[in-house]
C-alpha cells in the first residue's frame, strides 16, 4: 500500500498545531501563489485536479467554486463545514486539532479564488475542545499578519446533526432552526443572508494547499481516474487499531482494514461493515471482497462512500440491535420539517424496537419496507432517503436474523 | 432580570462587526447566556432578542431545536454519554449502566465524533475517551 500523506503530513509532528511548527514544515508556503495566479487560474487548477467534496457527497469542488460570482456588488462568503456528526466520522477533528494551520492556509487560498473577504468555520457544538485549538491557531495567524485580507470567524453549532447539510447549516448561521432548504432548479451558489456563499468541508479546503503548490497532475497521481487524490479514511467499532489513516481512493477496502487497522478485534470474523458513516447502509463481507474505496465502486453496489468512516462489526454483532441503534439516531436527529421523515424515523425506530423485544411479526418487516418506500425521495433533503437505505440494506442482507426473532 | 456581563457586551459589539446581520448572533449569544447562567432564562431570551432583532418566540424555537441548549439549570453534574453505533459496539452500555448508579445527570447523546476512541463521555465540554468503568470512577472522583 502506497504511503500518501497529503492532508495528514504534519499530524505526527510534535506541536503540529502551532504556527512555528507549521512554518518549519513549509506551512503557508502557497500564499506566494496568490501573486502568481489569478482567481480564474486558481479555480482552473482545482477543476483540473478533479478534487471532490470530502464531506460525504463527493461533488466536484472546482465546479462549485466556479458558481461563485466574480463581479458581484454583494459580498461573497466562504463557509467551512466542520459540523461532522455522521456516526463513524471523526476526520475533520484531526485536521483542526493536529494541523489547523493547513485549514487556515486553505481558507486563505479559497477566499482569494472566490473573492470572499470573510470566512466562517461552522463547528459542531460538541467539539469545543478542538474549537479552542483552532481558535488559538487563528489568533496566531492574525498576529502574524496572515489574515489581513481574509477574516475568519468560528461559528459554533449546538447539537443538531442536520446542520451538516449545507443549506441547514446556513439557516443555522442565520440564527434559525437548522432546516434544510429546497434545492434550486439550476446550479447556483448557496446563499447566506442573500449573499453568494460557498460551503466546503474542512478536508476539502485542507486539500487545496497541496494542489495549488504541486499542481493538478500531482494530485491526480493519487487515486483513481474518477476519484482522484486521497481521503482521511477512518475505522471504528470492532477493529484492533481504530483511527484515521489517510489513503488514496481506489485502495482495496479489506487490505486497508488489515494494513492500518490490524484486522477485526480479537481475531473474530467480519460480519458486517458500514462504508462511510451510518447513512451508507450496511455491507456484507462478500460484498466487501475486492471492493475498492472510491465513489464509483461503492455506488456500483448500491451503497456510497460517504465520509469514508468505516464501522466494523464482528461475527457476534446482533444486527437487529445495530439497526435499532442507528434508527434511534435518525429518530433523534430528524429536523421534523418533512412529514415522511419526522413520522417515518419515529415509526421505524418503534417497530424495530418491538422486533428487538421479541414482539415483532412478519408483517412488521413488510411494514418497514413500506415505510422505507414512503421516506425515499419524498423529502427536502437526503436524510429520509438515508434511513430508507439503512432499513432496506439491513433487513434484506440480514433477513434471516430478523426472521428468527419475529413470529 | 438578565444582563450580559460587561466582558460579554464588549464581545457582542466585536461580533456584530463580523457578520452581515445581527440575526447571525443568535447562536453565539445563546451560548454566551448559557455560560453566564448555566442555562438560558426567559429574561436572557428577551436580552438576546433585543440584540439580534429576532422575536423572543423565534429564539425559543431555536433553543428547543438544538440539544445542547438548556432552559433549566441542572443541579447535578451533567454527563453526556455517546450511545451511537461505534460506542455501542465498544461497550457504551456498560458505561451508561455504571453512570446511572451515580449521583450525576446522565444524558444519552448521539455521536460525539470519538468513534475511534470509543466509548466516550463529555463533561463540561471535555471529552473523556477509551472509557472503562474503572476510568469513569476515577474521573468522577476527580470532578465531584
Amino acid at each position: 500500500m502506497r504511503d500518501c500523506k497529503i492532508v495528514s503530513r504534519k499530524f505526527e509532528f510534535e506541536g503540529s498545531h502551532t504556527l512555528a511548527v507549521a512554518k518549519e514544515h513549509n506551512g503557508y508556503r502557497t500564499l506566494s501563489k496568490i501573486k502568481e495566479y489569478s482567481q480564474q487560474q486558481m479555480i482552473q487548477i482545482i477543476k483540473d485536479s478533479m478534487l471532490r467534496g470530502k464531506g460525504g457527497g463527493g461533488a466536484p469542488t472546482g465546479s462549485r467554486w466556479e458558481l461563485m460570482p466574480q463581479n458581484e456588488k454583494k459580498p461573497s462568503f466562504l463557509v467551512v463545514n466542520c459540523d461532522e456528526s455522521e456516526p463513524g466520522t471523526f476526520k475533520d477533528r484531526q485536521i483542526i486539532s493536529k494541523d489547523p494551520h493547513l485549514l487556515i492556509e486553505g481558507i486563505i487560498l479559497t477566499s482569494y479564488a472566490i473573492k470572499a473577504k470573510v470566512a466562517y468555520i461552522y463547528i459542531r457544538g460538541e467539539y469545543k475542545e478542538y474549537q479552542d485549538i483552532l481558535q488559538n491557531a487563528i489568533d496566531e495567524a492574525y498576529v502574524a499578519g496572515l489574515l489581513d485580507n481574509c477574516e475568519i470567524t468560528i461559528h459554533r453549532g449546538a447539537g443538531a446533526y442536520i446542520c451538516g447539510e449545507k443549506s441547514a447549516l446556513l439557516e443555522s448561521m442565520e440564527g434559525k432552526r437548522g432546516h434544510p432548504r429546497l434545492k434550486p432548479k439550476n446550479k447556483e451558489p448557496e446563499w447566506y443572508f442573500d449573499n453568494p456563499t460557498l460551503v466546503n468541508n474542512v478536508e476539502t479546503i485542507a486539500s487545496v494547499p497541496f494542489i495549488i503548490q504541486n499542481g493538478a497532475d500531482a494530485y491526480r497521481a493519487y487515486g483513481t481516474d474518477k476519484s482522484p487524490g486521497t481521503l482521511l479514511f477512518a475505522m471504528s467499532g470492532h477493529v484492533n487499531k481504530p483511527g484515521v489513516y489517510e489513503a488514496e481512493f481506489g485502495t482495496n477496502m479489506l487490505e486497508y482494514i488489515e494494513h492500518f487497522g490490524g484486522g477485526v478485534k480479537n481475531g473474530k470474523k467480519l460480519k458486517a461493515l458500514i462504508a462511510g458513516g451510518v447513512s451508507c447502509g450496511v455491507l456484507t463481507p462478500l460484498e466487501c471482497e475486492n471492493l475498492t474505496l472510491d465513489y464509483e465502486a461503492l455506488k456500483a453496489i448500491g451503497s456510497s462512500l460517504g465520509t469514508g468512516g468505516m464501522i466494523i462489526m464482528d461475527e457476534d454483532t446482533n444486527m437487529v440491535e445495530a439497526l435499532k441503534n442507528i434508527l434511534e439516531f435518525y429518530h433523534e436527529e430528524s429536523c421534523g420539517q418533512c412529514t415522511p421523515c419526522r413520522e417515518g424515523s419515529g415509526w421505524s425506530d418503534k417497530i424495530v424496537g418491538k422486533i428487538l423485544d421479541g414482539n415483532g411479526t412478519k408483517e412488521d418487516l413488510e411494514k418497514l419496507f413500506e415505510l422505507a418506500d414512503i421516506m425515499n425521495g419524498k423529502t427536502i433533503c437526503v436524510f429520509a432517503p438515508s434511513i430508507s437505505q439503512v432499513l432496506v440494506s439491513f433487513i434484506t442482507k440480514f433477513r434471516d436474523e430478523f426472521e428468527a426473532v419475529v413470529s | 432580570m438578565f444582563v450580559f456581563s460587561d466582558d460579554n457586551l464588549i464581545k457582542i459589539e466585536e461580533l456584530k462587526k463580523r457578520y452581515p446581520s445581527k440575526k447571525a448572533l443568535c447562536l453565539p449569544l445563546l451560548w454566551m447566556a448559557q455560560y453566564q447562567d448555566g442555562f438560558i432564562s426567559i429574561d436572557a431570551i428577551d436580552a438576546i432578542s433585543e440584540q439580534t432583532t429576532i422575536p423572543p418566540m423565534e429564539i425559543y424555537r431555536v433553543i428547543t431545536f438544538y440539544t445542547m441548549f438548556h432552559l433549566e439549570k441542572s443541579e447535578k453534574l451533567q454527563v453526556d454519554v455517546c450511545k451511537t453505533l461505534s460506542c455501542k459496539l465498544c461497550g457504551s452500555d456498560e458505561i451508561l449502566k455504571y453512570l446511572e448508579s451515580k449521583d450525576v445527570k446522565v444524558n444519552h447523546v448521539e455521536c460525539l465524533g470519538s468513534c475511534g476512541t470509543a466509548p466516550v463521555m463529555q463533561i463540561k465540554d471535555k471529552n473523556y475517551e477509551n472509557l472503562t468503568t474503572e476510568k469513569v470512577e476515577k474521573i468522577l472522583k476527580e470532578i465531584l
